[in-house]
């Protein structure tokens, strides 16, 4: 039972993760219907950044935290920066386009985002100074980290705060009226354009954040962490009901739960030779402590694919139903 | 038949002559210069054939399909599985092949059935989904049963053979020299022929203007009676088809086959050479498949001396320069010529009248 | 209407077969050496050497390509005389991006060029492939770093390899740790990709045989860096040692989130994890750790060679440079004892050879593999791996034992 509470303490952690990134995904989409496939690799330019500006400080004797914070202050500029020449220079002007454009275009966004940081970062794996000292807790037979608190409580904060930002200010208003109806909200005065465009360094801004938590976490960073991680996160947002922010929240914690669990589970339940019947008819390839696995940890990233395609299939709202406005 | 019409038909013989006669000699021209630039050739043709497949599916239909190399991987498979030490079988290539394209074809159909009624987004990442599923399982169906041996690949898989004629040795026929490449390249030359035949039937015909309906309003379309599933199922299907007998061949080609030749990128690039090419246009996807696959040999021939000489180092690798062109290919057409560079005139029409 | 099409694509044929024929004219000139006065007759005779010169590993590349390079220009130093005619060698590098397409048409690209031999290629993946070209035309290879079993098990009597296998390190490894450590329990996991699973399985083959209980296989991607689930499954098992195969890139986050999480085991890698860079990933968590090399390490190859290497390139060798300058000079004396360049020629004779490198003694077995590989063990030690054993023929010695071993090598 022990390591039941431990993976579900991984899974709220990386799944924390996948909501913040996911934010960006379903507040792009419900404002204007497009995949933004290159959200991902704003996540990995934040996180690159952090390094860099890391790696400088890191020797200066500051304390960690601020070193941390400042890497993370200088990787959100840069962020948003990219996100707004992505969306000024290549998704403004097929607003009006039918969907097939601005998605192809977003991919090849993605494409040359991934290959210039390569250039400039290298196609090395880079490695995160280890200047965090890890310190952990025990709790009921599950061990959690300063760092794994430190994300989940700045995760839920960036939720709050993205919550009162949308629901309890003007610019949030504005937000919800583009989403729904980009002509009527016009006519009320709102520059559907300026909103939009906030709309994306929001994003990009929780995109940067993510990106130092991803780095700092993990201690490694790559020129390609951010296509799976991107995807992953999509799959979150779809799942939770696209342009639905809570949905995105609730979203990215079940996605990160369920790979937990299944990487953790899906091994054992799988393993023929555990059932006494099964692994009579096997003989020889259980006997001896053997095991015959049929879907093993191997297949965790599916897991990400088939609930996404699953919840697709049987309920394409998503579970707290889709948010999404009628695209002219 | 007026002058003036007989003059245009032998003109337009004359021209199909010329052009017969070209693609018949260029491997041996090419040789001369090397027999890799055969292969190069050769591989070209390969993503000729994905492009063509992949433009039944984006182009015809309308379906934005993320995942398409996954039938390339299942049809590399088939004839690999069949015609390797993997199980011990070596069937003739002429068995497996439709065997591939069938499986293939059953795949399209399976991966299809879910995605009737997504929307354009949804459906380009549920098929990007269904493509790395796909991936994912070739690269571990080696336990707990070694079915592809996994991320090792299989490998000695058995070049075509037909009486005598082995399309991996260098032969003598008439006198002239046929090396392996040579060979190769003259059989997916008879099967692009037959594809872009195939394409260009189907594009005039009933089910094409279907799926051109389809493709413009899905509703009215099925308003007006067209069995919308069963025709989204027959363009994956008939995609994956083409798709799979292009992989039957490359796993020939290349004797050894491994998850990693099927990845995501290789299928956003056949989706690229689609795009850049024009969707929907037969001819426009034919440029753009062999436009994306020379123009970054030949740049990675002509740019890393060019940089050498100029700044005494590689400052940017060719395989970079590559994906760069992708991406902004990608952009760009989209930005300014969104139909593509052989635009089909419907297309042209949709994609720019409401800009 | 057809025209247009026509002319277009006619057009661009044509111009592709221009730029084709032009751009073959533009590929960087190979080094040349002192040119010889024609008062001898001289042969000229291209080596290949391929490996990925762009890419994840490109330093790697690199440091192979400087090895077979250092050889080269040693030999056409030496004035070897080959069939009574002076031989000049020039070595024609290329890069195969470490993907098995880019592989095959280098291969053929030097088969065309009609290389006497190939130095290369890196990994066993581009490797393997590229044989079967060679193989049919007939040219002799010998690869200084492909350690896939399946390279000499394929039956081509051109392949030659003069480092150790994957199923020679695996057991040695496996080995080394069972008698050291004598673990009950052992967790392998692998990164799913030809390498880190060949290796893996290797391992357990060889835990399993000295009865130790091995814990269901457990895998990650060559991209995984969140390790937590599958490490918390395993301490649930309570092993007495972990290993992994994959490379420092996945290992270092899989041993810093394993002694975060308590799993406190003995860490085994296998040479894709065993650098320096383990200890930048993973900080003091990596400190302690087992690895293996196929091998011997660099600073035990022969002294002459580690200063020329040190002297021409300004830089230590970092990997397999030594198997690299060994495997190039076996192409050059098997052709010299032949007396003749042509494969057909001297292949026998490399069969048969017994040639003393900056590697030590080698020699060939009817596959192609060297006789008595050895494998070294590692171990990190204040962030930096030092070797601590070596495994020769089945026999395991400390490190200082094989360094006085090695003493006197050229």
């Amino acid at each position: 039972m022990d390591i039941f509470l431990q993976q579900v303490v991984n899974g709220l952690t990386l799944g924390a993760v996948y909501a913040i990134v996911a934010l960006g995904y379903t507040m792009v989409y419900g404002i204007i219907q497009l995949i933004n496939f290159a959200h991902g690799e704003v996540v990995m330019i934040g996180a690159m950044v952090a390094l860099s500006v890391i790696n400088l400080l890191a020797d200066s004797g500051l304390p960690p935290l601020v070193v941390v914070l400042t890497g993370a202050a200088c990787a959100i500029p840069v962020c948003m920066l990219v996100a707004y020449a992505m969306e000024r220079l290549a998704y403004r002007p097929l607003r009006r386009a039918p969907r097939l454009a601005p998605l192809i275009t977003a991919i090849g966004v993605s494409i040359i985002l991934q290959h210039l940081a390569m250039l400039v970062w290298s196609r090395n794996v880079l490695a995160f100074p280890q200047i965090i000292d890890t310190r952990v807790y025990n709790f009921a037979g599950a061990v959690i980290t300063n760092v794994q608190i430190a994300i989940l409580l700045s995760c839920v904060a960036l939720m709050a705060a993205l919550a009162w930002l949308v629901y309890r200010t003007r610019l949030g208003t504005a937000m919800r009226a583009t989403a729904q109806n980009p002509q009527v909200a016009g006519l009320m005065g709102i520059d559907a354009n300026r909103v939009i465009a906030t709309t994306f360094l929001i994003g990009a801004a929780l995109a940067a954040i993510a990106g130092v938590m991803v780095g700092t976490y993990y201690g490694v960073a790559q020129y390609t962490m951010g296509s799976i991680l991107g995807l992953k996160a999509f799959s979150a947002a779809v799942l939770g009901g696209i342009g639905n922010i809570p949905g995105a929240m609730l979203g990215g914690v079940l996605l990160g739960v369920v790979e937990a669990l299944g990487a953790g589970y899906i091994g054992s339940l799988t393993d023929l030779c555990s059932y006494p019947v099964i692994s009579g008819w096997l003989g020889a390839r259980c006997a001896g402590g053997g095991h015959f696995v049929l879907f093993g940890s191997n297949y965790q990233d599916v897991f990400a694919f088939a609930v996404l395609i699953l919840v697709l299939v049987f309920r394409p709202s998503g579970l707290l139903g889709e948010r999404v406005g009628d695209r002219a | 038949m007026s002058a003036g019409a007989r003059r245009k038909g032998v003109l337009f013989w004359g021209g199909v002559a010329l052009v017969a006669a070209v693609l018949i000699v260029l491997p041996f021209a090419v040789t001369q210069i090397g027999t890799t630039w055969v292969r190069v050739t050769n591989l070209a043709l390969l993503y000729v054939m994905l492009a063509l497949g992949l433009n039944i599916v984006v182009g015809f239909a309308g379906l934005l399909d993320l995942g398409y190399i996954a039938f390339y991987g299942v049809g590399a498979y088939t004839y690999a599985l069949l015609a390797s030490p993997q199980f011990g079988l070596h069937l003739p290539f002429w068995v497996i092949l439709p065997i591939g394209a069938a499986i293939a074809a059953l795949f399209g159909v399976l991966l299809g059935a879910p995605t009737l009624k997504l929307r354009g987004d949804y459906l380009a990442i549920v098929t990007l989904g269904f493509g790395e599923i796909i991936r994912i399982f070739l690269n571990n169906l080696a336990q707990p049963v070694n079915i592809t041996n996994g991320p090792q690949g299989v490998y000695r898989i058995d070049p075509f053979r037909l009486d005598g004629l082995n399309f991996a040795t260098n032969q003598k026929i008439l006198g002239l020299e046929f090396s392996g490449p040579i060979k190769y390249y003259y059989l997916l030359i008879v099967f692009v022929a037959l594809i872009i035949g195939i394409n260009l039937r189907l594009q005039n015909s009933r089910i094409g203007r279907a799926w051109e309906a389809i493709r413009e309003d899905e509703v009215a379309a099925r308003a007006m009676g067209i069995n919308t599933t069963k025709l989204k199922l027959l363009s994956y299907a008939m995609g994956a088809t083409f798709g799979g007998l292009a992989g039957g061949v490359f796993a020939a080609i290349q004797e050894f086959i491994s998850p990693e030749s099927f990845v995501l990128v290789e299928s956003i690039l056949v989706v690229s050479m689609v795009v850049l090419g024009g969707m929907g246009n037969v001819w426009g996807v034919v440029l753009g498949a062999v436009l994306l696959s020379f123009v970054p040999e030949i740049l990675r021939f002509s740019v890393a001396p060019v940089q050498q000489a100029l700044f005494g180092r590689m400052l940017i690798e060719p395989e970079v320069i590559r994906m760069l062109l992708f991406g902004f290919a990608m952009v760009l057409v989209m930005l300014f010529r969104p139909a593509g560079l052989l635009p089909s005139a419907v297309r042209k029409r949709e994609l720019t009248e409401r800009r | 209407m057809q025209q247009p099409k026509f002319g277009i694509s006619l057009l661009v044929a044509a111009s592709a077969l221009a730029l084709a024929g032009c751009g073959e004219e533009k590929k960087p000139e190979p080094a040349k050496t002192q040119a010889q006065a024609p008062a001898v007759p001289t042969i000229e005779i291209k080596i290949g050497h391929v490996a990925p010169l762009t890419g994840g590993i490109a330093h790697l590349g690199k440091d192979n390509e400087n090895g077979a390079r250092l050889a080269i220009d040693q030999a056409n130093a030496a004035k070897i005389m080959i069939g009574g005619k002076l031989a000049h060698f020039e070595l024609l590098a290329e890069d195969d991006q470490a993907d098995p397409k880019v592989a095959t048409t280098v291969a053929q690209k030097l088969v065309d060029a009609k290389v006497a031999g190939v130095d290369g290629h890196l990994n066993s993946g581009t490797t393997i492939p590229a044989s079967a070209i060679y193989h049919q035309a007939g040219v002799p290879m010998i690869t200084g770093s492909a350690t896939n079993p399946m390279l000499t098990e394929q039956g081509f009597d051109n392949v030659f390899r003069v480092v150790g296998r994957d199923d020679q390190q695996g057991p040695a490894i496996a080995s080394y740790l069972a008698a050291t450590d004598k673990p009950k329990v052992v967790a392998v996991i692998d990164d799913a990709t030809a390498y880190g699973q060949g290796l893996a399985d290797e391992v357990a083959k060889t835990l399993k045989a000295a009865g130790i209980k091995v814990l269901a296989r457990e895998k990650g991607t060559d991209k995984t860096t969140d390790w937590k689930a599958v490490l918390t499954k395993i301490k649930g098992e309570k092993p007495d040692a972990v290993f992994y195969g994959g490379m420092d890139a996945t290992g270092g986050p899989l041993i810093k989130q394993g002694k975060e999480l308590g799993l406190d085991a003995v860490y085994a890698f296998g040479d894709g994890a065993c650098t320096d860079k383990m200890a930048e990933l993973a900080g003091q968590a990596a400190e302690g750790m087992l690895c293996s090399q196929a091998g011997i390490p660099p600073q035990a190859a022969s002294k002459s060679f580690l200063d020329a290497y040190k002297a021409k390139f300004n830089t230590d060798p970092i990997l397999y440079a030594p198997f690299t300058y060994d495997a190039a000079n076996l192409l050059i004396e098997a052709m010299r004892e032949a007396g003749s360049a042509e494969p057909a020629k001297y292949l026998p004779t490399l069969h048969k050879i017994s040639y003393m490198g900056a590697t030590g003694r080698i020699e060939f077995d009817a596959k192609g593999d060297r006789k008595d590989a050895e494998i070294t063990i590692f171990s990190m030690k204040s962030g930096k791996i030092a070797p601590i054993a070596v495994v020769k023929s089945g026999k395991t010695m400390t490190y200082d034992e094989f360094l006085k071993g090695m003493g006197g090598a050229k």
